[in-house]
């Protein structure tokens, strides 16, 4: 079990904010930690793993990792970190990458063929593309065999193709090494996939917390399904309005009366939802 | 020509940057290192002062340099009553003083070096656990190593240049302090423009060669390591 619960200001963009998380995660769980840029999570992730100071208690298991008295270094927590921008060690192999963490052959030579890098093992990272890189940083991270591993937005820096790719072998790394993987993520279908619980964060709070299917899934009461989009245009056409919006990578119209078009306005972020078909799914 | 030619002046030059360049950077890699990771409110102070003989005519310096270093100063009187050391117009003076002159040299290039470093590559060499040293000496050092051959190279060069506070440190005493630059000064308050040209071209031509090594090394080194 661990247990955070640690307030700090943060000086954002839009002014101080309070990061006040009080959060208790079982141990082998897969959390997802979601929301909005500047939400706080990443700074959360940085004070679980001792990068950043807090106040406010953190307990792992029976250890004190910080209380008022108390705060262990963050050489001595043993946790794994994966950064979105890989951070590998530009002057080491792929192989001393992984050594220098900890000098145990066997668990180096067994991460790199479960990621399939062996034959990589001697080139320099600046030589790999981005999703190899990755991968090397994921195998790094677990080279101390860690009890948690956090993860900055480990993927979003790569194409749609490889980030499934990733997703398996972090699911692989995941219950291999029996860690508590708590990873940052903007991606639904990602956190759907990984974790098994997601926690929503907005201005420093937490707003939502619960399984991937209860906190991602927009549809609400007899709705079949429901998107979020946003409002680009509103127009007039003859008796009836039509309501242009933006949803993922489409554009969609749809009919609306008098009456909506009056509350709705253009950049407005709206939820669309239907009831009375079935929805025909058709291969591309 | 080259009967009357003294080498004893460029060899003490080199001499003299060579072991300034091995003292400053031993000295400044600490001070760069902790500069380019301090959030510390002193900082601004600290790298005033490092940079002041950038900017002080080098009179100045080696004016408060001697006076520092005579016996009419605490610093001074101590080295000589206690070490029987004296510091003033000879070799280990001029050493202090080029310490004090090219520090700036060194110091700004390598805290340059750390400062474009990525910061989460340092953060991961602390979460697997590493110190701060080995993480320097490991992870920090070795990526910088453009910046780490600017501060050496230009330092030495920089030292083998100095002129105005080496004279007033050191003054000009063959085999002591009368370096490469003294040299061509006393060549040319003698009019003795042969000995000046030969002295001068010898200084452009060796610390051009210099130069383009770095730049041709740090090219390369930018292609190689995809910085």
């Amino acid at each position: 079990m661990i247990h955070i619960d640690i307030q700090k200001m943060l000086h954002g963009s839009s002014g101080q904010m309070l990061l006040g998380v009080d959060l208790k995660i079982k141990q082998g769980d897969f959390v997802a930690l979601a929301g909005r840029s500047g939400s706080g999570k990443t700074t959360l992730l940085r004070i679980l793993a001792g990068l950043e100071s807090a106040s406010g208690e953190i307990k792992v298991g029976d250890e004190i990792w910080q209380d008022k008295l108390t705060c262990k270094s963050v050489q001595k927590r043993g946790i794994g970190f994966v950064f979105q921008d890989y951070a590998l060690f530009a002057n080491m192999s792929v192989i001393e990458n992984l050594l220098f963490v900890q000098k145990d052959k066997a668990l180096a030579k067994h991460l790199l063929e479960l990621t399939e890098l062996e034959e990589l093992q001697d080139r320099l990272p600046s030589t790999l593309s981005g999703g190899q890189q990755q991968r090397v940083s994921l195998c790094r991270a677990l080279m101390n065999r860690p009890k948690i591993l956090l993860m900055d937005e480990p993927l979003s820096a790569l194409d749609p193709f490889m980030r499934a790719k990733l997703q398996q072998e972090i699911l692989i790394l995941h219950k291999e090494f029996q860690t508590t993987t708590i990873m940052v993520s903007h991606d639904p279908s990602e956190m759907y996939r990984l974790a098994n619980r997601v926690v929503v964060l907005e201005n420093g709070k937490i707003i939502q917390d619960g399984s991937a299917k209860d906190v991602l899934l927009k549809t609400s009461g007899s709705q079949k399904f429901s998107f979020e989009g946003e409002i680009l245009d509103i127009k007039k056409i003859d008796v009836i309005y039509v309501a242009i919006i933006s949803i993922g990578q489409q554009i969609v119209e749809v009919v609306v009366s008098e009456n909506e078009a009056k509350n709705l306005h253009v950049e407005q972020i709206v939820r669309v939802g239907t009831k009375a078909f079935a929805p025909t799914i058709s291969s591309r | 020509m080259f009967e009357n030619l003294e080498f004893a002046p460029f060899i003490l030059s080199f001499k003299l940057a060579g072991i300034t360049t091995a003292i400053l950077f031993t000295l400044s890699l600490p001070l760069a290192w902790w500069l380019s990771q301090s959030k510390s409110k002193i900082k601004s102070f600290i790298e005033a002062v490092t940079a002041l003989p950038i900017v002080l005519p080098p009179s100045v310096l080696g004016f408060y340099i001697l006076w520092a270093l005579s016996h009419n100063s605490p610093i001074g009187a101590f080295f000589d009553e206690i070490f029987g050391i004296k510091l003033v117009f000879n070799f280990t003076g001029l050493v202090v003083a080029s310490c004090f002159y090219s520090l700036p040299f060194m110091v700004q290039p390598l805290q340059g070096g750390f400062e474009s470093l990525n910061k989460n590559m340092l953060e991961a060499s602390y979460i697997s656990g590493k110190s701060r040293l080995k993480t320097l000496l490991r992870v920090a050092l070795p990526n910088i190593k453009p910046a780490l051959l600017s501060a050496i190279i230009i330092t030495f060069a920089h030292t083998v240049g100095e002129f105005g506070v080496v004279l007033m440190v050191g003054g000009s005493i063959p085999g002591e302090t009368k370096v490469a630059s003294v040299a061509i000064y006393e060549m040319v308050e003698i009019m003795d423009y042969t000995s000046a040209h030969i002295y001068s071209a010898i200084m452009v031509s060796i610390s051009f060669l210099v130069l383009l090594s770095v730049y041709i090394f740090n090219k390369r080194y930018v292609k190689k390591v995809g910085l």
